[in-house]
């Protein structure tokens, strides 16, 4: 994938990060965000994978294990150890935790919509999950906590209003090695970052297979591309295929829609979208 | 200058509650004076927050108004620098930082270098402020600049040639990036700015960065107050709400003066025809010949360079 091309300071990519000071940015940011929204705790989606693992030691560092529940919600076809790393991290951080089966809420949902592909599939189980959390989190009066990474919402690597829903993202500006470098520092069980990232939709998925890159070069590139906005051919200058950078910027560029809340048509003089301009912190 | 004891309060104000705010100034100037402070400084929009973007009218005070009055009264015991959003002649409103000194304004300063670009976008919401003045405070005279005024290096050089010996910067710096066992990098940057200027401009420097959270914005603190040799004399970590309460000692002023005197050897003559052929030259004005600067301007580019041949 990489060729060895000299590079210069300015195409050194810098994925490097204080794990200490990006905690207590991230615990304080829970911590504020959950106080505004008048609640005390939040619901987040256990996978057994290394995001929603950093994601729910995040909040338990900020709000203490008595305000996280996670749940832990398997499909019949997702791999058993998936599960297990899942209650490994519950029973790791001592936070409440439930399991629940999605498989009849899947097959009902194939009855009458018969997906024709595994992507849709996919799909419908990541909506499902997000229809489960919502609906724990009106029930706790907690907060959806989100645990897409920037890699992820950058490639568009996510099904809207599915795994990209929440109230709260503390991940979203961390590419997927950063996450894992916090992982280390929060004491992460060692199997669950050793192991290949896979969003387990499908037996034998795996998300570096599926993008056709491995984590650590695109995070590479896109800390190129993104961050420092050096240009496609400077990029390639430092040793990225051309095929790669087209074919990452195509991904970046084509998944805008799923970073952006629905357009909306302006026709009147001060619009949602446009012109009424209040944060989501608005009188909290 | 005076020596003087200054408190440094960095605070993290709730967007948009003026009340909510008051009291929290209230508060943190009741442990300041129990600590013996003469002056405390509070960061930019101490006193509104900082992400308003629509609500800027809605919180804006006039300066004299009758909420402003609760203001006032907040320095009848120790002389205060707070920010606000000020409504001015015109219903323009500036990004504003006042000094207060016993229940009456010493100095608004209004904030001049509007940031807009990249994650800012503070041209929208406010007017530019178009003064940079020092005044007279009771340890000496003093200059305000707010936040990204003090990225522009001239801001800091226009007061101390005005006579101001104590710079005042109150802010509202994001946290932006973190480097492996050097923290966060933007408070880092942040304190390398502060004491080039101190040093450059051999002037005692009080930058106040507020802290906590508006939407996923978390504001770096790391308030410091840095002599006019370049040294710090005291500052407050990153992140945390804290007040440092710090000696300045004029004596320092004095003998860094006479170790560089800098400002002494400055030559606003040669300043002054420089920017006026710059000036002359970026807006293509006509050439006086009874004004500074009669050299003539042929042969220059439009960006004032000396073209190559």
């Amino acid at each position: 994938m990489r060729k060895s091309a000299p590079r210069s300071p300015a195409t050194e990519p810098d994925l490097g990060l204080d794990p200490d000071f990006t905690t207590r940015i991230l615990c304080g940011f829970i911590k504020s965000e959950v106080r505004r929204a008048g609640r005390s705790s939040v619901v987040v989606g256990l996978s057994g994978g290394l995001d929603s693992s950093v994601a729910a030691c995040l909040a338990v560092r900020a709000l203490g294990p008595q305000s996280v529940l996670g749940l832990v919600m398997p499909y019949r076809s997702s791999h058993p150890t998936s599960a297990a790393h899942a209650e490994l991290v519950l029973g790791a951080l001592g936070i409440i935790g439930e399991r629940v089966e999605i498989t009849p809420l899947i097959d009902a949902f194939s009855a009458i919509s018969r997906p024709g592909s595994r992507v849709r599939l996919g799909n419908a189980m990541a909506r499902v999950r997000m229809i489960l959390l919502y609906d724990r989190s009106a029930e706790n009066d907690a907060l959806v906590l989100g645990t897409s990474n920037k890699t992820e919402m950058l490639l568009g690597y996510g099904t809207l209003h599915g795994d990209l829903a929440s109230a709260i993202n503390p991940l979203g500006d961390l590419y997927k090695t950063q996450v894992r470098a916090l992982a280390e520092y929060l004491r992460v069980p060692p199997v669950i970052r050793r192991k290949r990232p896979s969003a387990d939709l499908w037996p034998r998925q795996s998300d570096e297979g599926e993008l056709g890159f491995t984590y650590d070069t695109v995070d590479r590139l896109l800390a190129l591309l993104v961050d420092a906005r050096v240009t496609r051919r400077s990029a390639i200058a430092a040793g990225f295929s051309p095929a790669l950078v087209n074919n990452v910027m195509e991904r970046v560029v084509r998944s805008q829609f799923k970073r952006r809340p629905p357009v909306v048509a302006k026709v009147s003089t001060r619009s949602v979208g446009w012109d009424f301009r209040y944060p989501r912190d608005w009188k909290s | 200058m005076k020596s003087l004891r200054v408190a440094l309060a960095q605070v993290a104000p709730k967007l948009g509650d003026l009340n909510h705010n008051l009291e929290l100034h209230a508060k943190t100037l009741r442990r300041a004076c129990r600590e013996g402070a003469e002056l405390v400084v509070f960061p930019e929009l101490s006193l509104t927050g900082y992400l308003l973007r629509d609500q800027v009218p809605e919180v804006a005070a006039r300066i004299g108004g009758a909420w402003f009055r609760r203001v006032k009264a907040l320095s009848r015991r120790v002389d205060i620098v707070v920010g606000l959003v000020e409504e001015a002649v015109g219903h323009r409103y500036h990004n504003a930082a006042v000094y207060l000194s016993r229940g009456r304004v010493v100095h608004v300063h209004r904030k001049v270098y509007l940031p807009t670009y990249g994650m800012f976008e503070e041209g929208r919401d406010f007017a530019a402020g178009d003064k940079l003045r020092t005044f007279h405070t009771r340890f000496g005279p003093a200059g305000v600049l707010i936040c990204e005024d003090l990225w522009h290096p001239m801001s800091a050089w226009l007061l101390a040639q005005q006579g101001a010996e104590i710079l005042i910067a109150p802010s509202c710096g994001p946290t932006r990036g973190t480097r492996p066992g050097r923290g966060i990098t933007s408070v880092a940057v942040w304190h390398d700015l502060l004491r080039v200027t101190a040093q450059f401009q051999t002037s005692f420097v009080v930058y106040v960065n507020r802290v906590g959270f508006e939407d996923g914005l978390s504001f770096g603190g790391g308030s410091t107050a840095v002599d006019p040799f370049g040294r710090l004399v005291g500052s407050l970590p990153a992140i945390e709400e804290g007040l440092a309460v710090i000696d300045l000692n004029g004596e320092i002023l004095r003998r860094a003066r006479t170790a560089y005197p800098l400002l002494r050897d400055e030559n606003l003559d040669l300043m002054y025809r420089e920017l006026h052929r710059l000036r002359n030259v970026r807006y293509d004005l006509a050439e006086k010949s009874t004004d500074a600067g009669s050299e003539p301007t042929s042969g220059l580019r439009p960006d004032g360079g000396v073209p190559s041949r």
